[in-house]
């Protein structure tokens, strides 16, 4: 079997602001009506978590659940766990209209540990990322620089950033740069 | 800077996560259709200097089209709302005569 490997090789930088790859994670897009019992169910059995709410990430571990649109949710398991997870999905929800996809080679997953993760992220993406609107557990999908990106707070320094593996090196030059280049300290808390 | 409220997933998105789809509310005219009609329906567009309903794309989001009426002019934004709707709603049409009131 080929050597399976994440886009950014476990790159890591140093800092106050660490940027560095997640490693390989599995990642299921899973599209349908999400007001479906059935489907809440079989995600909870995969995951052993309840649906977030709209904007929402609910997250244990590398396991977790992002709401990514009304009918779509990001479904997040260890990376060998995908197969049997999508069997599971389709077993469950067969005959019903959905769509569940196995995307954890097509995705990157960076994680941004340090004291002005926030601002990090906010120099990058056009969104207010203020902690009146920004808070843990809430995902946005935005752009970072010149790519569609997702990114939630774990917490108050803990950023975590998905984006698509043809542009991870870039991403991640950009997160690398933002953090090198030190706090604005345009947030009164929270940075 | 434009900034539209997502009605599907409640965020206020900037300009440049959107992509604008033209002119709201059109009725197609396919096969069975006059000539006019169809044409009417293919390249006639208004380009009102004042108030418009445009479609727009949540395109870097939650990639739902939805509906949005603003002021070519001034800018202003009156409201956003589903874009399953054949007409203007009601909440809208009274924030535009309140606006201009």
């Amino acid at each position: 079997m080929s050597e399976r490997v994440s886009a950014l090789r476990n790159r890591e930088t140093g800092g106050s602001v660490q940027v560095r790859d997640a490693g390989l994670r599995g990642m299921i897009t899973l599209r349908g009506d999400l007001s479906n019992g059935k489907l809440a169910s079989v995600v909870k059995s995969v995951t052993g978590l309840k649906l977030p709410a709209c904007n929402g990430v609910v997250q244990d571990g590398d396991t977790g659940i992002a709401w990514m649109s009304p009918d779509e949710l990001l479904v997040m398991v260890a990376y060998d766990d995908v197969p049997e997870a999508l069997d599971k999905i389709a077993k469950a929800l067969s005959g019903q209209h959905h769509l569940a996809v196995n995307v954890s080679d097509a995705r990157s997953v960076m994680l941004l540990q340090g004291s002005f993760v926030r601002e990090v992220v906010a120099k990058l993406a056009p969104v207010d990322l203020h902690p009146d609107v920004w808070q843990p557990g809430q995902i946005i999908r935005s752009r970072l620089g010149q790519v569609a990106a997702a990114f939630w707070l774990v917490d108050e320094a803990t950023v975590q950033v998905i984006c698509f593996r043809s542009v991870a090196d870039y991403a991640f030059d950009l997160l690398a740069a933002s953090a090198k280049a030190g706090p604005v300290g345009h947030f009164a808390r929270g940075t | 800077m434009l900034i539209l409220n997502c009605p599907y997933c409640g965020r206020d998105v900037d300009e440049t996560d959107l992509h604008a789809g033209g002119e709201a509310h059109l009725k197609r005219f396919g096969p069975g259709s006059s000539d006019d009609e169809f044409e009417h329906y293919l390249f006639m567009r208004e380009n009102p200097k004042g108030v418009h309903f445009e479609r727009w794309r949540h395109v870097y989001g939650c990639g739902k089209w939805f509906l949005a009426a603003r002021n070519t002019a001034t800018l202003q934004v009156y409201g956003t709302y589903s874009a399953q709707t054949t007409e203007p709603p009601q909440h809208i049409l009274d924030a535009i005569k309140e606006a201009q009131a």
